[in-house]
């Protein structure tokens, strides 16, 4: 296997000029994760300042705008008072799994960070089956949610719990097999082959018709794996107080808060990897100046999170049946048959190479 | 084939949706409607339908167009108007005839329901679209409308 370190062997190469190999690799390892760490949880804050913003104007509000320059600190201070709150807790909690739980939600969102090329460099670990270290890493989320809901002792949260394990469950088929769409054409589950593919134009064009549809039916599976809305209840506020964590309060209640910004911005990342080049700019306008890359993948990255957003303020929520008569009956059927027909053009060469 | 025209309209629905969403989006700079209200108070004006308070306009001779009838007082569910009025001689006519002396109002006790304003047959008494109504002692909430010494507008009552 090899794998490639490509910021980390700066840092690393940074170290071994003062200390034993081993030491140094350790060393850095833990470097790239707190500067990972400081990075994204400072991310999601911002995302969930976005969300915020976004959801007042589309709702014709001004939104937060008294912390900080139009409201900019707002969610700093959220998250500051968060930190100083209370922990509560029911009488007769499962206190382990109880307390177990945030952290395999945020745990499990922080890893799959990991494998994303931000540009040609800037990537932490190019493991070599990039996309299903993604998959897998997302189906590890639900766990913390189902044991937040089992172990804090209250019906909304079992409740939640039970129907945030069927709907990722059943959306994990959506997101792998349209995924799994796109990796008949590029050959490879590494993410940065993966782009390195898409310099002939992004797959979304490379494979037009079965790469639309895959968008389409990823972008509804990943905005369900979120439990975002419409797909949100698992923490519909209207039935369910406050679903899965309704128990949870202070930083408990901040980690699957930021999680679950996290998670939007993972299921955009890999959408805009795996269908809009990633880091490469259109056209290849910037491809001498490689750290504008950077640049580039967020751009395309928040403009999906931007849809999701305007996803979640127009579409009323589902009900169980609905959304489950949606994977079953719609999403599944239609993404095995695209899957043959993206087979099809794939073997006669069909794709369109710029 | 009604299972590929469901997905169709299924789609086509939802994109209906989002560029009705995605119109407001663009668009809500001009029309915000949150008031940043204390920072605007001496700006901000309540819109027409607002119900503040139940007022008496009178013109620039300091008169109103109330004729005692009390139609608003009975048409109150809950008690509060209460019209003080007594039968004197009118100085032009020379004949005895209904005058109100006091026309109270209990802000208090109003639900803003708006009834005295429907009955009232001679439009004497309508909404204010005041909103900062709070005080700091009850008995300021009761407002006698008629100002001092005004008298009914002359031809009201014809």
């Amino acid at each position: 296997m090899k794998i490639a370190l490509n910021i980390t062997k700066t840092i690393q190469d940074l170290l071994l000029g003062f200390m034993p190999e081993g030491t140094a690799s350790i060393l850095a390892m833990v470097i790239i994760a707190l500067i990972y760490l400081a990075i994204f949880s400072v991310a999601g804050l911002m995302l969930v300042l976005v969300e915020r913003k976004v959801a007042a104007w589309f709702q014709l509000r001004i939104g937060p705008n008294r912390v900080g320059p139009w409201g900019l600190l707002q969610t700093m201070a959220d998250a500051l008072k968060l930190v100083s709150k209370e922990l509560t807790g029911t009488v007769k909690a499962d206190m382990f799994l109880y307390n177990l739980a945030p952290y395999f939600v945020i745990v499990s969102s922080l890893m799959a960070l990991a494998v994303f090329p931000f540009t040609q460099e800037f990537q932490a670990f190019d493991i070599n089956i990039g996309i299903f270290f993604l998959i897998a890493i997302s189906s590890i989320g639900v766990i913390g949610i189902l044991l937040g809901g089992y172990a804090s002792n209250n019906k909304f949260a079992l409740i939640g719990a039970m129907r945030s394990g069927v709907q990722t469950i059943s959306y994990e088929l959506s997101v792998g097999l349209s995924l799994l769409t796109m990796i008949l054409i590029t050959g490879s589950l590494q993410l940065s082959e993966i782009v390195e593919v898409q310099k002939n134009g992004w797959l979304i064009v490379q494979g037009h018709i079965p790469a639309v549809i895959a968008f389409m039916i990823y972008m509804i599976a990943g905005t369900a794996e979120t439990n975002r809305a419409p797909f949100d209840m698992v923490e519909a506020e209207s039935e369910l107080g406050a679903g899965f964590h309704t128990e949870y309060s202070g930083m408990k209640f901040a980690y699957f808060f930021l999680a679950e910004f996290i998670n939007m911005f993972i299921i955009a990342a890999v959408a805009a990897t795996v269908f809009f080049g990633g880091w490469l700019s259109p056209f290849g306008i910037t491809d001498s100046i490689p750290w504008l890359g950077v640049f580039w993948f967020l751009g395309k990255t928040f403009a999906l999170v931007f849809l999701m957003m305007w996803f979640r303020w127009t579409f009323p929520r589902l009900r169980v049946d609905q959304l489950l008569t949606l994977e079953w009956k719609y999403l599944l059927p239609l993404n095995l048959l695209n899957i043959v027909l993206m087979a099809l053009i794939v073997w006669l060469g069909l794709t369109i190479q710029l | 084939m009604s299972y590929f025209g469901d997905i169709y309209k299924g789609i086509k629905t939802l994109l209906s949706g989002m560029s009705v969403t995605g119109k407001v989006f663009l668009n809500n700079k001009n029309n915000a409607i949150t008031q940043q209200y204390p920072d605007n108070r001496e700006t901000l004006k309540m819109f027409d339908r607002f119900r503040g308070e139940v007022v008496m306009p009178h013109n620039e001779n300091n008169e109103h167009r109330c004729t005692g009838c009390q139609k608003c007082e009975i048409a109150c569910p809950n008690g509060t108007i209460e019209i003080i009025w007594d039968r004197q001689v009118d100085p032009e006519t020379g004949k005895k005839k209904k005058m109100i002396d006091q026309h109270i109002y209990h802000l208090g006790m109003c639900t803003m329901c708006g009834l005295c304003i429907e009955a009232c047959p001679t439009d004497a008494i309508l909404w204010a679209q005041n909103y900062e109504n709070s005080v700091f002692d009850r008995t300021s909430l009761t407002k006698v409308l008629n100002q001092p010494g005004s008298k009914i507008m002359p031809g009201v009552e014809d």
